[in-house]
C-alpha cells in the first residue's frame, strides 16, 4: 500500500533519514520505533507530504505521492502535538473536517462519542489542555473511516481510561482490515496493538519484521526487553567489527 | 477553495483588527474633509497616508496573520487539499479583507464629499499598494521559519520602498544632474510601487507643473494612455511576482 524507496531527508547538515527502504502493506499494523529524534515524525510527515524528501520515492497505492494530494483521503494522521487554530471551538473545528472532506459519507463518531467532546463543543481550542487536544486529534483521525491510520504516539498524555477506549478502538479497526502505523515510546501498548516493527536509528531502518520473530530471536517475552537485547547485541557486533 | 477562503476570512474577522483600521481610516478622512473644503488639498493629504501607512499596515498585519494562522495551515496540509489551494485560500482572504477595510475607510468620505478624478486615482493606488506588500509579506513569511525574522525581513521591505530607495534616488538624481536623466529616473520609479502611486497621484493633482521639465516630461508620458497601460500593468507585475514566488517556494516548504 505505501512503499518507501530510498527515501533520505536533510535538514541542513543533519541527516534526519539517510535511505529509508520500506514497504507497508494493508491489514498489517506495524510500530514505529526509535529513540528520540531517530527520524519517525520526519518519516511520517514525509508520507503526508508535510516534509519533502531530499531524495528517493514514496508512492501510496502504487502512485507517487509526490504532487499529489488526493491520496490523504484515505489517511486518517494523529499528529504527536495537535496544533488547532486557536480562536475555534472543537464543534466549530469538526464542522471545518467534514466540510472538507465531503464526499466522506459514512461518518464514525464513535471516539468523539467515548471522550464525551460533545459536551465541550463550544470551547475554544486555546482553552483546552493537552489531553483534550490529543482526544481531539484521535476522534478527528478516526472520523472520516480512513483505511490507512498513521498515529503519532497517540497514547502519550492521555488518561488511563481514555488510553483504554483509544487502544479499543485502535484494535477494533486493525480487526477491520486497515493499515496501522503506530509511532510511539510505551512499548507494551505496542506489544497489544500491533504485529510487525520498524525500528530506526539515527535515520536508518535497523529492524524490518514481525515482533514475534524478533521476540523468537531474542529468546524474551516482552518487546521492551526483546528491543533492548537487540539493541545490545547490535552495538557488541558494531564494536567487534570495528 | 472557497470553503479555505470562508474559514480565513471568518478568522480574521474574529481578531477585529481589520474593523479598528476601517473605523481608524474612516475617522481621520472624515476628520481632514472636515478640516478643509477643497477636496483636492484633502486628497494630497490623504495621499501621505496612503503611501506610509497602507503599506506598512498591510505587510505587519499580513505577516502576523500568517504566522498566527501556521497550526491551521498546518492543519490543512495533512488533509486531502492541494498545497497551492491552501496558499491561495490564504492569500485572496487576506488580500480581500485588507482591500474592503481600505475601500471603505477611504471610499465612503471621498463619495460623500464628491468624487474627483483624483480621489478615484487615489483609491485605486491604495488598492494596488495594499495588494502588493500582501505579496511581499507573503513572501517575507515563506522565506523565514520564525514569527519575528519574518516580521523583520517585512519591516525591511517596507523601509527599503518607503524610505531608502528614495535616499537612493534623490543620490542618484543629484549625483549625475549634468546627465538628461529623464527616462532613467523613469526606470528607476518603475522599480518601487510607493514610488509609482506617488508619481500616478501627483500627476493627477496637477502640480506636476511645478516640477518644471520633468513634471511636463512625466506629465506627458504618464498622462498618455500608453503611460496609464504601463504604470497599471507595472503595479500589478509587483503584486504578482512576489505572491507567485511565494507560492513556488511554500509549495517546496518543510512544515
Amino acid at each position: 500500500m505505501i512503499s518507501i524507496k530510498k527515501v533520505s531527508k536533510n535538514f541542513g547538515k543533519l541527516r534526519a533519514l539517510s535511505n529509508v527502504d520500506l514497504e507497508w502493506t494493508m491489514g498489517k499494523s506495524y510500530a514505529l520505533v526509535g529513540p528520540n529524534g531517530s527520524g519517525k515524525t520526519t518519516l511520517i510527515k514525509s508520507i503526508l507530504g508535510l516534509v519533502l524528501p531530499s531524495s528517493g520515492e514514496i508512492t501510496f497505492d502504487k502512485k507517487s505521492i509526490a504532487k499529489d494530494w488526493k491520496y490523504r483521503e484515505n489517511i486518517g494522521y494523529m499528529p504527536q502535538i495537535g496544533r488547532y487554530p486557536e480562536n475555534m471551538t472543537i464543534g466549530q473545528l469538526i464542522d471545518m473536517m467534514k466540510n472538507i472532506r465531503k464526499n466522506v459519507t459514512e461518518l464514525d463518531d464513535s471516539l468523539i462519542d467515548q471522550f464525551k467532546l460533545y459536551k465541550i463543543y463550544d470551547k475554544r481550542m486555546h482553552a483546552l489542555s493537552g489531553g483534550t487536544r490529543q482526544k481531539v486529534s484521535a476522534a478527528l483521525s478516526f472520523l472520516f473511516n480512513p483505511p490507512v491510520l498513521i498515529l503519532d504516539e497517540p497514547t502519550a498524555g492521555l488518561d488511563p481510561v481514555s488510553v483504554e477506549l483509544l487502544k479499543e478502538k485502535i484494535l477494533e479497526e486493525k480487526a477491520r482490515g486497515k493499515l496501522l502505523i503506530i509511532s510511539s515510546h510505551i512499548l507494551s501498548d505496542l506489544d497489544e496493538l500491533t504485529t510487525d516493527m520498524v525500528y530506526i536509528y539515527e535515520g536508518k531502518v535497523h529492524y524490518n519484521n514481525t515482533i514475534q520473530y524478533l521476540k523468537e530471536e531474542t529468546q524474551e517475552k516482552k518487546l521492551g526487553k526483546a528491543i533492548a537485547t537487540m539493541i545490545g547485541q547490535k552495538q557488541l557486533i558494531d564494536s567487534v567489527n570495528r | 477553495m472557497d470553503r479555505v477562503i470562508k474559514y480565513v476570512f471568518y478568522d480574521i474577522l474574529r481578531t477585529r483588527f481589520i474593523l479598528l483600521y476601517t473605523v481608524l481610516l474612516l475617522i481621520s478622512t472624515f476628520a481632514l474633509f472636515q478640516l478643509d473644503s477643497d477636496p483636492g488639498k484633502v486628497v494630497m493629504s490623504l495621499l501621505n497616508i496612503v503611501l506610509m501607512v497602507v503599506p506598512l499596515v498591510s505587510i505587519v498585519f499580513t505577516t502576523i496573520h500568517f504566522y498566527n494562522s501556521y497550526e491551521f495551515i498546518e492543519l490543512m496540509l495533512a488533509q486531502p487539499i492541494n498545497r497551492r489551494v491552501v496558499f491561495m485560500g490564504e492569500y485572496l482572504a487576506v488580500t480581500f479583507s485588507l482591500t474592503m477595510a481600505f475601500a471603505v475607510g477611504i471610499g465612503i468620505p471621498i463619495l460623500m464629499y464628491g468624487i474627483s478624478a483624483s480621489g478615484l486615482a487615489l483609491l485605486f493606488s491604495g488598492v494596488v499598494l495594499t495588494m502588493v506588500f500582501v505579496s511581499l509579506a507573503f513572501l517575507a513569511s515563506v522565506l523565514t521559519r520564525d514569527k519575528a525574522k519574518a516580521i523583520g525581513v517585512a519591516l525591511l521591505f517596507w523601509f527599503y520602498f518607503s524610505l531608502i530607495y528614495d535616499g537612493f534616488l534623490l543620490w542618484f538624481v543629484y549625483a549625475f544632474n549634468d546627465y538628461p536623466l529623464e527616462k532613467i529616473t523613469l526606470t528607476l520609479i518603475a522599480l518601487n510601487p510607493v514610488d509609482l502611486a506617488r508619481v500616478i497621484m501627483l500627476l493627477q493633482l496637477d502640480i506636476s507643473a511645478l516640477m518644471g521639465y520633468t513634471g511636463a516630461f512625466y506629465k506627458n508620458f504618464f498622462g498618455s494612455s500608453f503611460g496609464i497601460i504601463f504604470s497599471t500593468s507595472v503595479l500589478f507585475l509587483w503584486t504578482i511576482v512576489p505572491c507567485l514566488l511565494a507560492l513556488r517556494i511554500f509549495s517546496k516548504k518543510d512544515l
